[in-house]
């Protein structure tokens, strides 16, 4: 495959027909990854890409319109397992498990992922241009429940659920049968309770 | 190792079904069918399209974009109506409706115009969906009209900029050119909005491709394309028989290819020859046939009705 990106001063770029989802583009000087891609070319006229493309350091979703046959530059956009440390409130501190190197990704690199942080667990850091822009938390994580109401004993049959602070401060919908200090098994993707997890 | 089909069974068997009944109805018709070349030393010069060149010979060969010279060297020969099924290649066509190797049925009428083609595609889809169909007909012009309320006729590269700014955010409008900012509208805002199988009709004279002027209006050319839902189907003309004509349409094409930097290509002299030498007035039309699979058994995209996609 052509346009993979290189190592060095010379900016790798991408035609149109090498996009795909996942894609990281330059535009507008700033990162972004390509979501969707969609080919049009009516009767024998002029080809399009439309993309949906999200903005990685903003986050924001725009859509564009490309001639087929553009190219546009590559973004050093690395995704990048890293191990999660702590935080010292302003930053939160990674570290690569084979070179042991650390990171920092600030409040706004971290985002929403900051709920589901627990030390030791791995994340995928997105590092642009070798710093920290993005975080994403494992798809599964298991927390502690720190905070919820008390639990109704013997209810481990009926529906209804209540809400429970967690370790990181995470609030998920929990069942009712559940305690302070349980482990649960929560899907960070859409922040749903999976299960209880046995101790 | 993912090595089944990528259409299932019931689409497989779908297309041995068409491909029966377009024989049967072409046979009892009185067209003949025919097989040309897929691989070729001569290719389509048309800016628009790729051709995927074959390495390993000593001059360069080409994968077929559309059998169209070659059956226009055969009308000229006297092979009176033909039509053919096979495949075409474009480079760098891929997604939801596109794959670079697709299925065409391609026929020529000696004697029709581009109207009694439509007629008689109308019967062909109808026989082939086993059901009534109904079709409607519509002008380039009118089109757009309606869709857009844009006159094709009068309006400025400007303004056309302008629509297409405000109708697809996040384009470059400025690098479009006049058929490139209709290209954009029809493809992107207009077809979606058309319903059922419909033919666009009598499209501008800078979008004429190998189609004749029209003889009662000469700003347009007696091209047609039919769409089902807004999915483009087919495209047909009255065809060019004037080999000038011809000759002078495929150096316009490389000298649009020059300025835009895309390889040129050797001029079809065989085609032209055979066009001096006398063709009768026909007319043809490409009909895609992975696209009319799709359509008839209502399919998301064409990789569902391709026997394999790799």
């Amino acid at each position: 495959m052509i346009g993979v990106f290189s190592i060095g001063t010379e900016m790798a770029s991408y035609s149109t027909n090498e996009f795909r989802s996942g894609l990281k583009i330059m535009l507008d000087g700033d990162p972004c990854a390509i979501i969707e891609n969609e080919f049009v070319k009516p009767g024998k006229g002029q080809a399009f890409n439309r993309v949906k493309i999200r903005n990685l350091k903003t986050g924001r979703v725009l859509d564009k319109t490309f001639k087929s046959g553009d190219s546009v530059d590559a973004a050093d956009v690395v995704d990048t397992e890293m191990q999660y440390l702590y935080s010292d409130g302003e930053f939160w501190h990674f570290m690569d498990p084979q070179s042991y190197e650390q990171q920092a990704a600030d409040a706004n690199a971290v985002g929403d992922a900051r709920q589901w942080l627990k030390a030791q667990d791995n994340c995928e850091v997105t590092l642009y241009n070798g710093s920290p822009i993005g975080v994403t938390p494992p798809n599964f994580v298991e927390l502690e429940i720190s905070d919820t109401d008390p639990g109704l004993k013997g209810d481990t049959a009926q529906g209804g659920t209540k809400p429970a602070t967690l370790e990181t401060g995470a609030v998920v919908k929990v069942p009712l049968f559940l305690e302070i200090g349980e482990l649960v098994k929560v899907d960070t993707r859409s922040g749903e309770y999976m299960s209880r997890v046995k101790k | 190792m993912n090595w089944q089909p990528s259409a299932s069974l019931q689409v497989i068997r779908e297309r041995a079904r068409i491909y029966r009944q377009i024989r049967s109805f072409f046979n009892t018709r009185g067209c003949l069918e025919v097989e040309t070349p897929v691989l070729a030393s001569t290719t389509n010069t048309d800016v628009q399209i790729a051709t995927i060149e074959v390495p390993g010979f000593e001059i360069p060969f080409y994968l077929q974009t559309s059998p169209e010279f070659a059956m226009k060297r055969l009308l000229a020969a006297g092979s009176g109506s033909i039509f053919q099924i096979t495949h075409a290649f474009r480079q760098g066509e891929a997604g939801r409706l596109h794959h670079p190797e697709f299925s065409l049925l391609e026929w020529y009428r000696t004697g029709y115009d581009y109207h009694q083609l439509m007629d008689e595609m109308e019967l062909l889809i109808t026989t082939l969906s086993l059901r009534q169909c109904s079709f409607t007909r519509i002008t380039y012009r009118d089109l757009f009209r309606q869709v857009m309320d844009l006159g094709v006729d009068e309006v400025t590269l400007e303004e056309l900029r302008g629509h297409c700014a405000k109708s697809v955010p996040g384009t470059n409008v400025a690098e479009l050119d006049f058929d490139q900012c209709l290209d954009l509208l029809l493809g992107v805002v207009i077809a979606p909005t058309m319903q059922g199988y419909q033919f666009v009709c009598d499209y501008p004279l800078s979008q004429a491709a190998l189609a004749r002027v029209r003889e009662d209006d000469d700003s347009v050319a007696e091209r047609f394309e039919l769409f089902f839902d807004g999915i483009e189907l087919a495209n047909g003309f009255s065809e060019l028989t004037d080999a000038d004509e011809q000759r002078l349409r495929f150096e316009q094409d490389n000298a649009a290819r020059a300025q835009k930097g895309l390889p040129q290509y050797a001029i079809d002299e065989r085609l032209l020859a055979a066009l001096e030498s006398g063709m009768d007035d026909c007319a043809g039309v490409a009909l895609g046939l992975d696209r009319l699979l799709m359509v008839l058994l209502e399919l998301d995209s064409i990789d569902q009705a391709l026997t394999f996609t790799d």
